[in-house]
């Protein structure tokens, strides 16, 4: 048995310390499609591999990038389901908090409070971690454009540029290597999507994959069309 | 007669150049028979932020404890200082959330925000106003809106801004039999916070 003795409760450490459910829950995300985001000076650019696993199925009403509310979002890696109750948590979330303060949320305290559910989903009884890592797109308390990444056990990151999800550790290194510290805006989606299509399988278009800007100047958070994407896609040619 | 009206209150929030005062009588009253004159009715919430709240005695101090626990809460988990246009919009929710058995108060915010001054005043269900010169509340606000008309001018030093306060509140309450008994002025500058009582007529 090893290890699988102690895979029946994902609340109970295995001999070497681990915690197994949550260790799968992040294969579950490594095996997900490919995200990443890169945030710039003048706001943050968030993108995902958008193919699906048959041709009869409509792309168009697939929906990975989402908003949060009008100056954040999110896209992750994993198991689509459970990043629904994550999108619609920090939806409710942010909503009460602005009718709170009368501001919006800080997207730091967006992502605390993403990763203390997901922290509670690995201590619970009769529940699973959540099977997805979410990549979070939004300004800080003195409005500078972040990007944030958390985890299936409840850690979070803040990031210059990060991927998560199939093949992210050659997206990472690939960002590193193309990634500056005042890298602007437009240069950074140019940056993100040929990080995309360095590791896609497959001709990358504006059909499969989704890109989700969110622009300082303006203070909002777009997806964009597949036009724009094309558009995009088509300079870098 | 009004429950707000019960223990009695007079008191005054006004902007002055990159200031901003607060200030309010100490009576605590059971309609006319007075009880103590050292009651505080404005509360420090931070060295920026000051709340005054006129109403019920008990509803006072329940509402100025909540306040201050919801301000360190906010502060210890967002890591920074609350702002006075946010600490307002939460007291605005919290005496809203309690819509239908209110408290029974009628708060008055002064603060320095980025070195100018904020002010707003609410009612007991929260329904805020903004102003830029002057907020009042309590049982004499006809007196105090009176000497504040007459007394305001725009952009006035701290040492003046004590004076119209003091002036206004004083005049006030001694044509109101349910506040006065004793005041107590606070004014906030970028450097620090001045208190000064003030003793008044004590029949």
């Amino acid at each position: 048995m090893g290890d699988s003795a102690y895979s029946f409760s994902l609340t109970t450490f295995s001999r070497t310390g681990k915690l197994l459910q949550i260790e799968y829950a992040l294969n579950a995300v490594s095996n997900g499609r490919t995200s990443l985001g890169i945030a710039a000076k003048d706001g943050v650019v968030i993108a995902t591999d958008k193919k699906v696993s048959s041709t009869l199925i409509d792309v168009d009403a697939v929906q990975k990038i989402q908003s949060i509310s009008p100056s954040s979002g999110f896209v992750y890696s994993g198991l689509g389901p459970d990043y629904r109750v994550l999108t619609r948590s920090a939806r409710k979330n942010a909503s009460a908090y602005e009718r709170t303060y009368g501001e919006r949320q800080p997207i730091s305290q967006t992502v605390k409070q993403t990763a203390s559910l997901m922290q509670e989903y690995t201590q619970s009884g009769g529940v699973r971690p959540f099977g997805c890592s979410v990549l979070a797109a939004g300004f800080d308390e003195d409005l500078e454009p972040k990007l944030f990444q958390v985890d299936p056990s409840g850690a979070y990151f803040g990031w210059r540029a990060t991927a998560i999800g199939k093949g992210f550790v050659n997206a990472k290194s690939f960002l590193e290597k193309r990634v500056t510290p005042d890298i602007l805006l437009e240069d950074a989606i140019h940056t993100c999507l040929l990080t995309l299509r360095e590791g896609f399988e497959g001709e990358i278009n504006g059909k499969n994959i989704e890109v989700g800007i969110l622009e300082k100047e303006t203070g909002s958070f777009r997806i964009l069309k597949e036009e724009e994407v094309n558009d995009y896609l088509n300079e870098a040619n | 007669m009004s429950i707000l009206a019960y223990n009695g209150a007079a008191m005054i929030a006004m902007a002055g150049d990159g200031c901003v005062g607060i200030a309010s009588d100490t009576r605590l009253g059971v309609q006319a028979q007075t009880v103590a004159t050292t009651f505080q009715k404005v509360h420090k919430i931070s060295d920026t932020i000051f709340v005054g709240l006129a109403g019920l005695g008990s509803d006072v101090q329940t509402l100025s404890q909540t306040l201050k626990f919801r301000k360190n809460l906010y502060e210890l988990r967002e890591e920074r200082e609350m702002k006075p246009k946010v600490f307002s919009a939460l007291l605005s929710t919290l005496l809203y959330e309690k819509r239908f058995g209110p408290y029974f108060c009628e708060p008055i915010v002064a603060g320095l925000q980025e070195g100018k001054p904020f002010l707003s005043g609410m009612d007991l269900i929260g329904a805020p106003v903004f102003t830029d010169d002057f907020v009042v509340s309590g049982t004499c606000t006809a007196n105090l809106f009176g000497t504040c008309e007459s007394l305001f001018k725009p952009n006035f030093q701290p040492d003046e801004l004590f004076e119209t306060l003091s002036q206004c509140l004083l005049a006030s309450v001694d044509r109101d039999a349910l506040s006065g008994w004793g005041g107590v002025v606070h004014i906030i500058t970028e450097d620090g916070v001045r208190t000064r009582e003030l003793k008044g007529r004590q029949d």
